[in-house]
């Protein structure tokens, strides 16, 4: 049982909801109102979750929900934490949970502004890598070479990495998580809740129809993203920067698990050849070069 | 108009009814292989497994993903074609 009192009993997620059948945000959701619990507010954009929280007159989730258009998720629900402070309450998270569409792209200039500002939300982007709810077309989020409806042969740019952009406003705390490891998600979620000021945590979250591939592989492709590297979980506090949950023992490349592992299980990367799985290898050592960078930023400052 | 009429949505279960009707295969727990860790419990999108003294699956709303299969350490659950 010990994991059911790590995650807790209480569902918050209710069963019966229109996520498709193994839906990574789903998931992810239900683990975020765990840790978070019913002192919760959720801000949602246009999203898959705007359909998921479910049709009128009823609802999947036990928390209050703002239903708010593409752009006006961070400005939102930075107006409603200033309401709420001034009300006294701080006990309660005002949490935006936004698709990676609607933050990457469409939702960029509020969450910048109220990064910017500091207000005191928690702004949780599940990235699954195409604007899935409209019919997969490519987004800023979308890894180089993955096919989408809009991107037939592939997309030609790489990855937008937004948890970096977003650090650079010199906000209290940035998290990159995984539906793969809950335990690190909660207790970043935890932590995140327990700071004041402005909270960004980029979730990954995998998609079987979007992605191509069949529903009980949402976990294990999650992992995979994590085991090869192409995903990589940290924290940044305060401008430190710190790996966590099995991204620590990967900073040796050796120790990776083949990426073709990971390209192979979806067929979103059917079409690739071998020059493009070369670019997407020399994008995920970029990737970890500049986070390696980053954690040494003050190792440079001490010299 | 003297009031205002808010258009307030209430937290139910199966906000879209039975969601188990949408299952092609079933996920039967063996419970003599079951070591009881609640790692499908963990796993489960839908939260259609309950954790009680064993896992236990609603199959009103389970989807028949079949993560729970996918993840059990010990394959204790099979996936049966439903009829």
């Amino acid at each position: 049982m010990g994991i059911v009192n790590i995650l807790g009993k209480k569902e918050i997620l209710m069963p019966g909801n229109p996520s498709c059948p193994g839906c990574g945000l789903a998931l992810g959701l239900r683990y975020a109102l765990k840790a978070l619990g019913e002192n919760t507010i959720l801000i949602v954009p246009a999203c898959c979750t705007s359909i998921v929280l479910g049709p009128y007159p009823k609802s999947s989730v036990g928390v209050p929900v703002f239903n708010i258009a593409f752009a006006a998720a961070a400005s939102t629900a930075a107006g409603m934490s200033e309401a709420l402070d001034l009300m006294g309450r701080d006990d309660i998270n005002v949490v935006v949970w936004a698709g990676d569409g609607g933050t990457v792209d469409i939702g960029i200039q509020a969450l910048s502004g109220a990064a910017e500002r500091n207000n005191n939300i928690i702004y949780i982007c599940y990235d699954n890598e195409a604007y899935m709810n409209t019919g997969i077309q490519r987004s800023g989020s979308t890894p180089r070479h993955a096919w989408t409806t809009t991107t037939v042969l592939g997309k030609k740019e790489p990855k937008k990495f937004l948890p970096l952009i977003v650090a650079s406003h010199n906000v209290p705390y940035v998290a990159t998580a995984s539906i793969a490891y809950p335990q690190d998600f909660i207790q970043k979620l935890k932590k995140a809740s327990s700071i004041k000021g402005f909270k960004y945590i980029h979730l990954h979250t995998p998609c079987p129809p979007g992605w191509r591939f069949p529903s009980d592989k949402t976990v294990e492709v999650a992992r995979l993203a994590v085991l090869t590297g192409v995903w990589i979980l940290f924290e940044i506090e305060n401008g430190r920067l710190r790996l966590t949950g099995p991204s620590r023992n990967l900073v040796d490349k050796r120790k990776r698990l083949p990426i073709e592992k990971y390209i192979s299980i979806q067929g979103r990367f059917k079409h690739i050849s071998k020059e493009e799985l070369e670019k997407i290898k020399e994008d995920v050592d970029k990737l970890w070069h500049t986070l390696i960078q980053y954690s040494s930023k003050e190792n440079i400052e001490k010299q | 108009m003297k009031e205002v009429l808010m258009p307030i949505a209430y937290p139910t279960k199966g906000s879209v009814g039975n969601t188990g009707l949408w299952r092609t295969l079933k996920p039967v727990i063996n419970y003599e292989k079951c070591t009881k860790c609640f790692i499908c419990w963990m796993y489960c999108p839908e939260a259609a497994i309950l954790a009680e003294d064993k896992p236990v699956i609603l199959y009103d709303f389970c989807k028949g993903c079949g993560i729970c299969a996918n993840e059990c350490p010990v394959k204790a659950i099979n996936m049966i074609k439903e009829v």
